[in-house]
């Protein structure tokens, strides 16, 4: 039970902030999402948008930079303290993935995590499972991503 | 690319009937490509190292589960998004990674349409659900998701 006795169930986590660039903006969504609305000024102005704004898997995908980054921090200071760090394994999914409102160049989005569940599987004993819910607000505190993931993780 | 919102589109809301398939890729997955993603985006080692990648539970480099679906992205771009009146989407329900993508690997699938409605907030706008398939070059599932678009209807003209 390595990994399972220190997450906390429950509670509300700042994981990291980001700032997208209209230039980051562009260059993710020419390889990944070329609508005209993320990688043309001038045609998202025109659009429903009103100005060029990030691909919501742009939006998602810093989510896992920073969570990576986070769970790092977090292993060298539990191992600071003599304790064992979670190990993560891969994840099965993600789901209700909700993009509020676009983010825009020069938007700072600030990230969470609440860990909502971690739970063993009697069928694969060395892995459990934990689930979590992850939003990302805007630096005027409007939510602009939410969504539910799971990843496996040592018992 | 064409990216004039008053252009002509192939693809309007009521194009998009139920049942109606959009062949997806084929997009061949490189090493490269897959630790150019996640040293961005996910760095963990059995993305970013083909030895870590093999040594674990992956079976090799693999890539990110958010690169898997900024591809497929990129593959709904490719078959009917781009050539489309889509006005952007309000989420994902689930999108399910069932099989690791590793390097080499040639994705392609496809896209389903579930239902079309207009939307009553937004006149011109409507909402289009589909399911989506993603396979591997051996025709094993990867990955299945199932999300909703907006599209501009063919005669409300340019969206605002």
């Amino acid at each position: 039970m390595s990994g399972f006795e220190n997450l906390m169930i429950g509670e509300r986590l700042e994981i990291g902030r980001h700032s997208f660039t209209e230039e980051a903006i562009i260059a993710f969504a020419t390889k990944y999402d070329p609508q005209p609305f993320h990688v043309d000024t001038e045609a998202a102005r025109r659009s429903i948008y009103g100005a060029l704004c990030a691909s919501g898997w742009h939006t998602a995908a810093v989510w896992m930079r920073l969570n990576v980054d986070y769970q790092a921090a977090q292993a060298a200071r539990l191992r600071e303290e003599g304790k064992s760090p979670p190990v993560f394994g891969p994840s099965p999914g993600i789901s209700n993935v909700k993009w509020f409102k676009p983010v825009y160049g020069g938007d700072t989005i600030t990230y969470f995590n609440t860990v909502t569940a971690a739970r063993m599987r009697p069928s694969k004993p060395d892995w459990g499972i934990v689930e979590l819910h992850s939003e990302g607000v805007n630096q005027k505190g409007d939510p602009v991503i939410a969504f539910d993931n799971a990843v496996l993780i040592k018992t | 690319m064409n990216t004039d919102p008053t252009a002509r589109r192939t693809y309007a809301l009521e194009d998009f009937t139920p049942g109606r398939q959009f062949q997806l890729g084929p997009y061949p997955v490189s090493a490269e490509e897959i630790i150019e993603f996640a040293s961005a985006f996910d760095p963990q080692p059995f993305h970013i190292d083909e030895d870590a990648g093999k040594s674990s539970v992956l079976g090799g480099l693999a890539a990110s589960g958010w690169h898997i679906c900024a591809i497929t992205m990129r593959m709904f771009a490719d078959s009917y998004i781009v050539d489309s009146t889509s006005q952007g989407a309000p989420g994902v329900d689930y999108c399910k990674w069932l099989r690791p993508v590793l390097a080499g690997d040639v994705l392609h699938g496809q896209s389903t349409v579930v239902s079309a409605r207009p939307l009553m907030s937004r006149p011109g706008l409507g909402a289009v659900k589909f399911s989506h398939e993603v396979f591997n070059q051996r025709r094993e599932l990867v990955c299945t998701s199932e999300n909703t678009g907006f599209f501009g209807s063919r005669n409300a003209g340019e969206v605002h």
